[in-house]
């Protein structure tokens, strides 16, 4: 394991259904790492909609693809990745919509950018698939946590 | 699972509840739809609703649309603290027209 310290790794099959368990798992993730509940909402709602897009964009709907997030304990930071097994993505599809822009899709990046300090794909791992890191700093550097608007 | 919905004094009235995400968004946008569609006016309560991620804000943006174009009400009523936070951070809150209950709706008059 590399710097920092693994408070969980979560595998679970690409199903909506599984997505209410993961939200439970990182928010006793959230309360273990010391977060509060403006910083855990964001960390929750963030995750979410990581593993939504992978859902729905990277295993197009295929209930069978593998997600694994993990979350870490850095000295000033929670850091989550989430990782699939899909086709690489092309990096540069993956943008945020225009809030101007009324339209019911293409929301879950917008809130990843706003909720997250840092956020973006790590080079892709060996053995395929993608890796999206989030990063939510737990000291006063970041001011993009606050869910509470 | 399906949400109930009550009539009340001309409109349709969405009960959502709990957590609304990609698992059952759907519903939540047919039973939205299927009301429009049958020409009612529709408010969605949000006061049960204690998350709500970008697929089940996505079932209220086609709502709000699908009236929109065909000159039906929709609006939102009772929005919990937890829909309230990510309609703010979407920038939505001053998109949908939110009442505190149905009841100060009726007495806006419309």
């Amino acid at each position: 394991m590399e710097c920092g310290e693994l408070l969980v790794t979560v595998s679970f099959c690409s199903r909506a259904s599984r997505l209410r368990l993961l939200r439970s798992v990182m928010r006793d993730t959230a309360d273990l790492a010391g977060l509060d509940e403006s910083q855990t909402e964001a960390m929750v709602l963030a995750v979410n909609e990581a593993c939504m897009n992978i859902i729905q964009h990277a295993y197009g709907m295929n209930p069978d693809g593998q997600i694994d997030v993990s979350v870490l304990q850095e000295q000033d930071a929670l850091v989550m990745r989430v990782r699939d097994y899909a086709d690489a993505i092309d990096v540069e599809q993956v943008r945020s919509r225009e809030l101007d822009d009324i339209r019911p899709g293409g929301l879950g990046v917008y809130l990843i950018n706003s909720l997250m300090d840092e956020c973006g794909f790590l080079e892709p791992p060996r053995g395929g698939g993608n890796v999206f890191q989030m990063k939510l700093f737990t000291r006063e550097q970041g001011e993009g946590n606050d869910i509470s608007g | 699972m399906t949400f109930p919905v009550e009539d009340r004094q001309g409109f349709s009235v969405v009960l959502l509840n709990g957590e609304i995400d990609l698992n059952n968004s759907p519903d939540a946008r047919k039973v939205i739809l299927n009301n429009l569609k049958k020409k009612h006016h529709v408010m969605v309560d949000l006061s049960d609703v204690a998350y709500i991620d970008s697929s089940g804000v996505a079932s209220l943006v086609e709502g709000f649309q699908y009236a929109r174009t065909n000159d039906l009400e929709f609006g939102l009523v009772g929005v919990s603290e937890a829909a309230m936070s990510v309609l703010r951070l979407a920038r939505l809150d001053q998109v949908f027209t939110i009442y505190a209950s149905l009841d100060e709706r009726l007495e806006d008059g419309g």
